[in-house]
């Protein structure tokens, strides 16, 4: 594959670090030092090997029929016509559209305004839903705005306290941990993971009680007269409300809930308290649940009460997973969403984009399925016949996989854009090869909210084309014309998204290479961007942060006679998300080659089973099978099972956030036996 | 359906804000006797000791009621229940009609009959905390009555206010009824280095001006008593409306008594023979009485019991059955009372079946779980006593390491790989991380990898 001859500078594909790298000739991957997140020249072995991505032989060039190799034309003229027929006879929802985190802003936008305009469905939504959904919808009933970070990484350098709940940076992006090396570091997490390990206390909470624990700290914070009270009356309202919530929320009974002693809650909110530089940060461990929003809620007023969050030096911030898990979030492949981070049935937004997109407003659909349930209606008399897949392989990644599968498998027509051939596209009708990463130009948002510029590297293969294109192809067959050059969307973009919480508009890409990034809301051209939304005002109308009084309520399933173990999931450093990617990486595959399930010693001898023993976990969902690893890492009434292979989400809980719409991953209750 | 609630205290008011969960449209009407809003009795100690405010202690927001339309009466005590025509009726005559009533009328301090004990302050209701603070502020000496739960709470407190005080009890330990004779000594000791003075096997005479008078006619001085002489269930109510009423109000597993329309939770309840004393068993039967009410299904079992002293610098936990000697059951006991540390497992047919932890402990949280769950008891019992015992730490000394260990987690490096790197020529961190990319992901193996790297040219040395 030619590569070009000097080193293009560019991103890592994978996580939402997004660490600088460099692609020099003969595809040589190295770190660059000019990108904050990985400035000390920092990569991990995902990002060592991103190269064999373009090399690997088994990308897909060729558009797939009913598995039969077919030419571009004759692919998107059958999807066209198809889709037509299914819309004339069903209806514009009968079309649905899934995207993903990792597409590019462009793309995102794209798909977005696709569904809309040109398929006139509601019926999309992303796997995003899955990674951010709770605490984007915490974070703007807390601040009026979600921007994951609402600080530069570098900040955390200089802190003295960051406590992490649910998540383990260690492993899901190593090089995070660089800006933990000063602070001591708090960790929430029912294993003692990597990241734990690294930790000056470790609490280790049943799964399923992180929401408990936070409104256990808080009320000691107030017990101890740890709040910082002429913040909360200056800059925030609602304080009173929580304050009376929590009487009920006393440390020993949060301690019978959550196994968390008394005295190390105590000691996690004094020492956030007791310093200047404190942050809080949530992870998947505590978002990824059926009370996930409620959860980081009761965490951000936890920061609000010890006045961290709008101030230099500490805050609250989600560490996005996705590698475009921020971006992705903002322009409108999102159900109830419309580009700049609007909402969709917000009549002043819909006005603003039917401007842009030269329809009438009333002629944008209103909001749509979020997508479990979009999965879950798929192939049903009311759901969607059809499915538009975009860097998503919902088989591996969706709750209640085996469903999921079924519903999927419901559909009359399934179309996949990949450039691989993952599980989901397996089952499609028709698979069209797309570009990846650097074979493509086009920005991404960090998890800091800074916007990245990917840069093409080298050509891509014979035979692909890139989302754009593929969306733009489609949109001109059903009548539309699209943008397939991201330059020209993404100022399609930025003119979308002026005026709206995501303003991008005075971003353009040479802004970004010039000044490795910039910070949104940027609403001018000659606006630095900011990269601390929040030292003066919250996004609220009055300018304050809102404290939400939250209650506990147990898992939605929690244990029983006939599922007695708590089953936990996550992901290993060596792969990423539905390991479409890196399971074909050999070094990575090597790393880590195969599905397990982790116990504590103790539960392994009750159950008689070995370390490397075949075991079989079932849930009322489904079963997996995986090799027996043992560690007491891991609480006695939990297991774990990284979510990189087929196995783990057909054990998993499809039940919903209320809110955010977000399914439980993190918890459900499982049997766990040795497979005989 | 028109709900009535007797008693807006800790059993009570959770009761209505669990029916109100369930049902948006149910009509509430809660009698309270108290003139305040509900607040949590639990929390009563940390106001003493100064640990909580009394805002703090609140349940519910004033607003609460009207903003979920319930009705709340306050100050207004219900008198007299009639069932044959459904209705409560209270001192000042107001007739409230039900078709459903639960009676959450809560518990009244024992005041032991003794002469002078007017002068006494009982420790149970927030206005009785807050004439307590009052007192403490002008007292020099303080002596409580009752070395249970709340008593040490209030001496700890009190003793945390800067008042010596004198801790009376008539049984031969403290806390009998939770802890066994060692524990009870084990606990009096650090009380008493908390500065509480402990006088186990006294029985109190009477009160008098200045102090508190012993059956053995001594005298031990103090001008504030506090007395924390154990509770009793209010049943009167109950009792004068015909409802069967043994120690407390009869309930069967749904929370009824033996009229199918009324119901009693809490401290004034009785069921299986058993009245609690703790929030815990009210709470869990204030959920089951509002899914009955509300028309779901719903039974109670009973509650397991955990004790959890609320005292600055004296962590106990105590549950079950913690008196059970070997003959009995499997005892697993660990003493050092130079530290103030006791910890005890009761175990009986592989089941957790009481627990004392006195100390700080990490392992309270896992072991309250054990118990309550009622899960198996794992083999290695002295780990559940110390966690972190059975773990120790794998050596990761460069000589002893083995050559599979994985020294750099992000990039999947092995000893073996950096010893070949060191055979290849590489000297230092940067030589074997350009080889091998160690140290270049989180970046915390750097010290692991130098070690290995120090070591081998150590070994060269050596060998040279």
């Amino acid at each position: 594959m030619p590569g070009s001859d000097v080193a293009t500078k560019t991103h890592c594909p994978y996580c939402a670090l997004q660490c600088g790298m460099e692609i020099g000739p003969g595809l040589a991957i190295g770190p660059r030092t000019d990108i904050p997140a990985n400035a000390s020249g920092a990569l991990c072995q995902k990002g060592w090997t991103a190269g064999e991505l373009l090399t690997n032989g088994r990308r897909l060039t060729t558009p797939l029929l009913h598995g039969e190799a077919v030419d571009w034309d004759v692919a998107l003229d059958h999807v066209a016509d198809r889709l037509a027929a299914i819309r004339a006879e069903h209806g514009p929802d009968a079309v649905a559209v899934f995207g993903g985190g990792g597409l590019t802003n462009e793309k995102a936008y794209s798909l977005g305004k696709f569904a809309r305009v040109a398929l006139g469905t509601s019926q999309i939504d992303y796997n995003g839903r899955f990674c951010m959904s709770s605490a984007a919808a915490a974070s703007i009933r807390a601040f009026g705005m979600d921007r994951g970070m609402p600080f530069p990484i570098t900040d955390l350098d200089e802190a003295d306290v960051v406590l992490i709940a649910g998540g383990n940076v260690a492993e899901t992006m190593p090089p995070f941990v660089r800006h933990l090396d000063g602070p001591r570091l708090i960790v929430i997490d029912p294993r003692r993971t990597q990241t734990a390990k690294l930790a000056w206390l470790h609490l280790q909470p049943t799964p399923g009680t992180d929401l408990a624990l936070a409104l256990g700290l808080l009320h000691l914070a107030i017990a101890d007269d740890l709040v910082d009270e002429e913040y909360v009356a200056a800059r925030t309202t609602g304080f009173d409300e929580v304050r009376t919530s929590l009487s009920s929320w006393w440390p020993e009974r949060v301690e019978r809930v959550t196994g968390v002693p008394v005295h190390q809650m105590r000691q996690a909110v004094r020492a956030l308290a007791a310093v200047g530089k404190a942050y809080i940060l949530t992870g998947r461990g505590a978002e990824q649940h059926a009370k996930g929003t409620d959860t980081v809620t009761a965490f951000i007023n936890l920061a609000l009460a010890l006045g961290l969050p709008g101030r230099h030096g500490s805050g609250y911030g989600c560490v996005t997973g996705q590698g475009n898990g921020q971006g992705g979030r903002e322009h409108g492949q999102k159900a109830d969403q419309l580009p700049g981070y609007r909402k969709i049935d917000d009549p002043a937004a819909r006005e603003h984009l039917a401007g842009i997109w030269g329809i009438p407003a009333e002629d944008i659909p209103g909001p749509g399925r979020s997508a479990y349930e979009l999965l879950d209606a798929l192939g049903t008399p009311d759901g969607p016949r059809a499915l538009l897949l975009f860097g998503s392989n919902p088989i591996v990644s969706a709750p209640a996989a085996d469903h999921v599968a079924a519903r999927i498998g419901a559909l009359d027509l399934l179309v996949t854009c990949d450039f691989v051939m993952s599980e989901t596209a397996a089952m499609a009708d028709v698979v069209l090869p797309v570009t990846q990463w650097a074979e493509e130009s086009g920005t991404m948002t960090n998890l800091e909210g800074r916007v990245l510029l990917r840069r093409r590297a080298v050509t891509p293969p014979e035979g692909v084309r890139s989302d754009l294109d593929v969306i733009a192809g489609l949109a001109g067959r059903l009548g539309h014309t699209f943008e397939t050059d991201p330059a020209a969307v993404f100022d399609e973009l930025r003119r979308a998204s002026q005026g709206g919480p995501a303003d991008y508009s005075g971003i353009t890409y040479e802004r970004i290479a010039n000044e490795t990034g910039v910070f949104w809301p940027c609403p001018a051209p000659g606006h630095p961007g900011t990269p601390r939304p929040f030292l003066d005002r919250f996004a609220h109308p009055d300018g304050r942060a809102r404290f939400t009084p939250v209650q506990h309520r147990p898992a939605a399933e929690e244990p029983d006679a006939d599922y007695p173990v708590y089953l936990s999931t996550g992901r290993v450093l060596a792969h990423y998300q539905s390991g479409a990617q890196t399971r074909r990486i050999a070094p990575l595959v090597e790393a880590a080659p195969e599905p397990f399930v982790e116990l504590h010693p103790d539960l392994a001898e009750q159950l008689d089973i070995a370390a490397g023993d075949v075991v079989r976990v079932s849930s009322r969902r489904g079963e997996g099978r995986a090799v027996a690893r043992i560690s007491d890492a891991i609480r006695r009434d939990t297991v774990f099972m990284p979510f990189h292979w087929e196995g783990a989400n057909r054990l998993t809980n499809p039940a919903l956030d209320p809110t955010s719409r977000m399914p439980e991953f993190k918890v459900c209750a499982v049997r766990v036996e040795r497979d005989s | 359906m028109r709900l009535v609630v007797v008693g807006n205290g800790m059993a009570g008011s959770r009761l209505v804000s669990e029916v109100r969960a369930r049902d948006p449209q149910m009509r509430i009407t809660v009698f309270g006797a108290e003139t305040c809003r509900p607040y949590n009795r639990v929390l009563l100690s940390n106001v003493l000791a100064g640990s909580s405010r009394p805002e703090q202690v609140r349940l519910l927001d004033p607003s609460w009621y009207d903003a979920h339309n319930v009705r709340a009466v306050f100050g207004s005590a219900v008198a007299h229940i009639d069932r044959e025509t459904r209705h409560v009726v209270t001192a000042d005559g107001r007739r409230e009609p039900y078709d459903l009533l639960v009676l959450a009328t809560g518990s009244d301090a024992v005041v032991p009959p003794i002469p002078g004990v007017g002068r006494a302050v009982p420790f149970r209701t927030l206005d009785d905390c807050e004439r307590i603070i009052r007192a403490a502020g002008s007292a020099r000496r303080a002596v409580v009555i009752g070395g249970g739960l709340l008593g040490i709470e209030a001496a700890r407190g009190l003793a945390g206010r800067g008042l010596p005080v004198t801790l009376l009890h008539l049984a031969g330990h403290l806390m009998e009824r939770q802890l066994d004779v060692e524990a009870g000594e084990v606990l009096g000791e650090t009380l008493s280095g908390l500065g509480v003075e402990i006088r186990t096997g006294v029985s109190a005479s009477g009160v008098e001006e200045d102090g508190v008078r012993l059956g053995d006619g001594e005298l031990v001085e103090a001008d504030l008593v506090v007395l924390a002489c154990g509770v009793r269930p209010v049943t009167g109510l109950a009792a004068d409306a015909g409802l069967e009423v043994r120690r407390g109000v009869v309930v069967d597993d749904e929370l009824r008594t033996d009229d199918p329309s009324v119901f009693a939770i809490g401290e004034c309840a009785e069921h299986d023979g058993v009245v609690y004393g703790l929030v815990a068993p009210a709470w869990e039967q204030a959920a089951v009485a509002a899914d009955v009410i509300t028309g779901g299904k719903g039974l109670y079992r009973g509650s397991r019991l955990v004790t959890r002293l609320k005292a600055k610098s004296v962590e106990l936990a105590a549950m079950g059955e913690t008196q059970l000697g070997e003959e009995q059951a499997e005892v697993v006991r660990f003493s050092h009372r130079a530290r103030g540390t006791y910890r005890k497992l009761v175990i009986r047919d592989g089941r957790l079946v009481g627990v004392i932890l006195l100390g700080e402990s990490d392992a309270v949280g896992t072991l309250t779980q054990l118990f309550d769950r009622g899960g198996p008891v794992p083999g290695d019992r002295a780990g559940l006593l110390f966690p972190g015992l059975s773990s120790a730490p794998v050596a990761d000394s460069p000589t002893l390491m083995p050559d599979a260990a994985r020294v750099c987690q992000c990039n999947n490096v092995t000893k073996g790989q950096i010893r070949a790197c060191w055979e290849a020529g590489a000297r230092d961190v940067a030589a074997v991380a350009l080889a091998t990319r160690a140290t270049t992901g989180c970046g915390t193996c750097r010290d692991a990898v130098e070690g290995i790297v120090g070591w081998l040219c150590e070994q060269e040395g050596v060998s040279v």
